[in-house]
């Protein structure tokens, strides 16, 4: 059974249809992108998925259960991880406290008022942070970490509950060519070992091509296309929505 | 029903004068996203300036009007001399560091004026022409209160025509509502912004110097007016000029006619009337959300580290010479140590919601009030001991506090804080007006502790017991998981709800505490002073704890400490060797603004950082 | 007209300017292509002083501006028309035009609002109608007609068809065209390759905040390995 399956999501802003008529699944260990031009509504998706936005219409099932409407918070307890396009951690806290906040909140003792935060979690902290290759930095504060490592310090973060499905928007932006791959790649063996569902948006079409199982592409707030890398690549719509491909230019 | 229709124009003059006042305010907010509290002090110059003018000049309308007129223009070349001596330097800073600049020129307008006009109430001349009153019902109306009646409207309009009809008008809506895109087609912010402050000013000279006919003028209007021209403000919305005449009237109509139907508790109303706006209408009646107005009104903040050993050691000398003070200080040194040590938990409080959780409290007094209040009425009334009564304190303020984090629900910055002021004027009027209970401005006399504690030096280490514990604390659940809990909220709202914080209601809790931590405070003033009285619960109380907490530098834990002791050291001397030490308060905090944005605490912490050669990435 | 020279720009700690040399001559139109993030609007706001220089200059007319406000360069003939619109939603569209309002400018083409009015006739409709009640075509048409009001030397155009309909594209060809006849010149940025290939006499490609091609549009089109590798997926 697919871990996300996404029915007739619509969403609309003012009378601007942002997302009409969206469905699709994502399946367990797999890397599944979503891409379109600006404004296709890949964040409404995200946030509608995650919560933040409530939906016009349509369902969300995380493994078979609705989860439509539900907020942020419940649907990450019910094991929705999400990294977002513009970083957020916990800028006056240290890269390890930001992981460490997580653990502690997965295992619900931010309520606590004694212990100390320096003593809790750690070391499982440290080793999250060892897989993202961020514990040489784990005591540096994050309000003042390059780009490219916050948006692994969030990669940390999202794995700490252990989530079954990964939200990834914009994984690699701001990151130099090399730390993006590197990252994808990261992120792919992951979902492999954890059979963890991963979908994510991505303008680096590089990283998209060599590590997603499946590709999605919204354009104007509707799917286009739906199938593996090689069936989007040749597809004529899609095509037409990423102009600079041959047809359209020369029908320009 | 005569009598209806002439309490119904008084509400109407009110409302003109307020308006005046509340537009000036809006204006300047909506442009500059500055929260002016200067602006009553300006109100007052406004007055005392037309008083100047009007008994120099000649006794004739001439005279007065030109009087008026000519305060009004005064008070406007102030304010642009503020914007651009103080306060464009510190655009970039933190919200929270322009309301401390403010803040400061409160304070020295208001020695000034003691300085230049003396303390005693001023008279002004009545209106030429104008003294007579007229027939309207059956009721004897004044005739200068049918001219204020008019002069609201017609304000109202011309800044109407100013704002919609003229080309300036037009830049400072646009300004208003994109800064960034007016600049890019060739508006000069820095220009618009100082003439903004003029016309803003402009209005509030006008509103002080209209009252001179009215009534007396002295040294408290300005504080006053400025607190209910928040209140329509807010009311009416943030920048919307409309919306403040709208609410004025509100207002003002609610005050002329809750004297007659509910006399004990009009000022209730009317802060019950924001609190409802507030929470129905999160923008007031005609406002619109600003966009790019910050959440926290707190900078962002840095890494906690732990103590450094030069800090452990000045930590544990602090406590050595707190536990010898009794034997080295006299009788009066050791009530001020007292006083201290009571203080620096209220600060500690205030800054428990503001540094971690980002929340700005401008009613934090009202929780130490409800606890003094709490104390002393489990004392006199119920005659318990004074143990109970300290007990009582902070479990009495922490429920209202719990009650407040439930109404505030999720409101933010600006807004939250205006919230919080009017929960603490609503408190302020219950203890003001409800005298049965409270003895009103006459207080609770009587509260003294039992005699074992009665000696300064037992009160003293009570004092210091009590609020060390609550102090370390509050400083080790700032350590612990729920202070993270509440740092994550501040820090990056959206992603601690990803992560499963209920941020509301993380927020309610640190309200709470901080409020449980305030009224102990309050209770140990209480049994302290031997005595409570209304002003523990007003604003200037407010102003001093935050003025404390952002002296000491909100991202520091140990900034409330520092920021209680140098505030009220400071004070107590400048008491004793001047008696205008608001002047030299508010000159110290605005080169303090000016020099330090971080806080003393914060910048103590990057000058140690800097020495020891460690990256100033961390401030402590 | 206008130069950029070894240009870097940050966004926060994002290093999103990587060292930006272009130049645009006086009548030309030329486009800045790249892929969503590739650093285009950065690069844009760069000259317009809405985002910091790092490092590098800017050059309009012999002056370096970098580092000024973007009032003072807006003031000497550089004009902006922002990707998302930025229209003042509470003013109407003659209000909105009147906040782009400056002198006119000898060695700039002329505005006033009858002229642009009849480059845009959509707008002479609704004179009154508040920007915030207006279709996203229409506020685009009315974000460069105020900026025009402004009698620019140089306009800069941040992806101004993205999100159109295809019929409105068509027309806003037209009208760059008609702002090019009249002897503006302009820099715009673009995905959308069929319209910059309609507009633009000449392309750069910014790919990852620097660089990758630069030459006449129909270099651009003749040279399929570098649109395939830079632009399509």
């Amino acid at each position: 059974m697919s871990v996300l399956a996404v029915r007739d999501l619509a969403k609309s802003f003012g009378g601007v249809q942002a997302l009409a008529g969206v469905s699709f699944e994502v399946a367990a260990g797999k890397m599944q992108a979503m891409i379109g031009p600006n404004g296709a509504g890949k964040t409404t998706c995200f946030n509608l998925l995650d919560g933040q936005l409530r939906l016009d219409a349509g369902r969300v099932y995380l493994a078979g259960t609705d989860i439509t409407g539900l907020p942020t918070r419940r649907i990450w307890r019910l094991g929705v991880g999400r990294t977002f396009q513009i970083a957020g951690v916990f800028a006056s806290m240290t890269v390890a406290e930001n992981v460490q906040t997580v653990l502690l909140s997965h295992r619900r003792r931010l309520a606590a008022f004694w212990p100390r935060v320096a003593d809790l979690y750690r070391d499982e902290a440290l080793d999250l942070l060892a897989q993202v290759g961020m514990a040489e930095q784990a005591e540096r504060s994050c309000g003042v970490l390059a780009y490219g490592d916050v948006k692994r310090v969030e990669l940390a973060m999202a794995l700490a509950h252990s989530p079954r499905l990964l939200l990834m928007d914009e994984p690699t932006a701001g990151m130099a060519p090399g730390e993006r791959m590197a990252l994808m790649s990261l992120v792919a063996g992951l979902a492999r070992a954890r059979e963890m569902a991963v979908l994510f948006t991505e303008h680096d079409m590089d990283a998209v091509f060599a590590h997603a199982d499946r590709i999605l592409v919204l354009d104007r707030g509707r799917l286009i296309a739906d199938g593996s890398p090689a069936e989007v690549r040749t597809d004529a719509r899609v095509r037409a929505v990423y102009l600079g491909s041959d047809a359209v230019a020369e029908a320009g | 029903m005569e009598f209806v229709a002439v309490q119904f124009l008084n509400g109407l003059a009110s409302a003109s004068s307020l308006f005046l006042v509340a537009s000036g305010l809006s204006i300047i907010f909506g442009v500059t996203r500055i929260v002016n509290f200067a602006h009553g002090s300006f109100y007052m110059l406004g007055a005392y300036m037309a008083w100047t003018l009007a008994t120099r000049l000649s006794a004739g309308p001439l005279g007065f009007w030109g009087a008026i007129i000519g305060a009004a223009l005064a008070v406007g070349v102030l304010g642009a001399a503020l914007e651009v001596t103080i306060l464009r330097r510190i655009y970039r800073a933190p919200e929270m560091f322009q309301l401390l600049a403010t803040f400061g020129v409160v304070l020295v307008v208001e020695d000034l004026a003691l300085l230049i006009w003396g303390p005693a109430d001023l008279l002004g001349p009545r209106a030429p022409g104008l003294r007579g009153a007229v027939d309207i019902f059956g009721q004897r109306f004044p005739e200068y209160e049918l001219l204020l009646i008019a002069i609201g409207p017609l304000v109202l309009v011309l800044l109407w025509l100013l704002f919609y009809r003229t080309r300036w008008g037009t830049l400072v809506r646009a300004a208003t509502e994109d800064r960034e895109m007016a600049a890019a087609l060739g508006v000069d912010q820095r220009r618009l912004f100082t003439a903004v402050f003029f016309l803003g000013s402009v209005l509030a000279g006008l509103g002080g110097a209209l009252q001179l006919p009215r009534e007396t003028i002295n040294l408290n209007m300005g504080f006053a007016t400025v607190v209910e021209a928040f209140v329509v403000v807010v009311v009416g919305g943030l920048g919307s000029v409309p919306g403040a005449y709208l609410a004025a009237f509100l207002i003002a109509e609610l005050h002329a006619f809750g004297i007659l139907v509910f006399p004990k508790i009009t000022l209730v109303l009317i802060f019950l009337v924001m609190a409802v706006v507030l929470i129905v209408r999160p923008h007031g009646l005609l406002g619109r959300p600003f966009v790019g107005l910050p959440a926290s009104v707190v900078s962002p903040a840095a890494v906690l580290r732990p103590s450094s050993p030069a800090a452990r050691w000045v930590g544990a000398i602090g406590f050595v010479a707190l536990l010898a003070a009794p034997f080295a200080l006299g009788d009066y040194a050791l009530t001020v140590a007292t006083e201290i040590a009571i203080l620096v938990l209220f600060a500690a409080s205030l800054h428990f919601i503001m540094g971690p959780g980002g929340m700005v409290s401008f009613g934090h007094a009202a929780y130490f009030g409800l606890g003094a209040y709490a104390a002393a009425l489990v004392a006199s009334r119920l005659a318990a001991p004074m143990v109970a009564g300290l007990f009582v304190a902070p479990v009495v303020a922490g429920l209202a506090g719990a009650a407040f984090g439930w109404f505030s629900g999720r409101l933010s910055g600006v807004y939250l804080a205006m919230l919080t002021l009017a929960f603490a004027q609503i408190c302020w009027s219950v203890a003001f007006q409800w005298a049965e209970l409270t003895g009103g401005d006459n207080g609770i006399l009587g509260v003294w502790p039992p005699a074992w504690a009665a000696p300064a030096a037992a009160y003293y280490y009570l004092a210091v017991a009590l609020s060390l514990s609550a102090v370390l604390l509050l400083r080790r659940a700032i350590r612990a998981p729920f202070g993270y809990a509440l740092r994550a909220g501040r820090d990056a709202p959206l992603r601690a709800e990803a992560i499963g914080i209920d941020v509301a209601a993380t927020r309610r809790i640190a309200f709470a505490v901080a409020a449980g931590s305030a009224g102990l405070a309050g209770g140990l003033f209480a049994f302290f002073k031997g005595s409570v009285f209304p002003t523990y619960l007003s604003i200037p109380r407010s102003v001093d704890g935050l003025l404390m907490v952002l002296l000491g530098g909100v991202n520091s834990v140990s900034g409330p400490v520092i920021g209680a002791i140098v505030y009220t050291g400071l004070g107590e001397q400048l008491v004793r060797f001047t008696d205008y030490w608001r002047l030299a308060m508010g000159v110290a905090i605005i080169a303090l603004v000016l020099a330090f944005p971080e806080g003393i605490a914060g910048f103590a912490a990057r000058l140690a950082d800097r020495r020891r050669g460690a990256p100033a990435e961390d401030a402590r | 007209m206008l130069r950029l020279e070894a240009v870097h720009a940050y966004y926060g700690r994002a290093h999103i300017l990587a060292g930006i040399d272009l130049a645009v001559e006086r009548g030309e139109a030329v486009v800045l292509l790249g892929r969503n993030g590739a650093g285009k609007t950065t690069t844009l706001k760069a000259a317009m002083g809405l985002v910091p220089v790092a490092t590098g200059r800017v050059v309009f007319l012999g002056a370096d501006i970098a580092g000024r406000a973007a009032h003072e360069i807006a003031r000497i003939g550089i004009g902006y028309v922002p990707e998302d619109r930025r229209i003042f939603a509470g003013l109407t569209v003659m209000e909105n035009l009147a906040v782009g309002r400056q002198p006119p400018r000898r060695d700039a083409p002329t505005w006033t609002v009858e002229r642009l009015f009849g480059l845009f006739p959509n707008l002479a409709a609704m004179r009154d109608r508040p920007g915030g009640r207006m279709s996203g075509g229409e506020q685009q048409m009315l974000s460069i007609a105020r900026t025009l009001m402004g009698n620019p030397r140089l306009v800069l155009l941040d992806e101004p068809v993205e999100g159109l309909a295809p019929a409105i594209v068509e027309e806003m060809a037209r009208t760059v065209l008609a702002l090019k006849r009249e002897g503006l010149t302009v820099l715009l940025s673009e995905q959308n390759l069929a319209f910059a290939r309609l507009v633009a006499d000449r392309a750069y490609v910014i790919e990852k905040g620097q660089l990758r091609f630069s030459g006449t549009m129909a270099a651009l089109m003749a040279d399929a390995a570098a649109r395939t590798r830079y632009l399509s997926i």
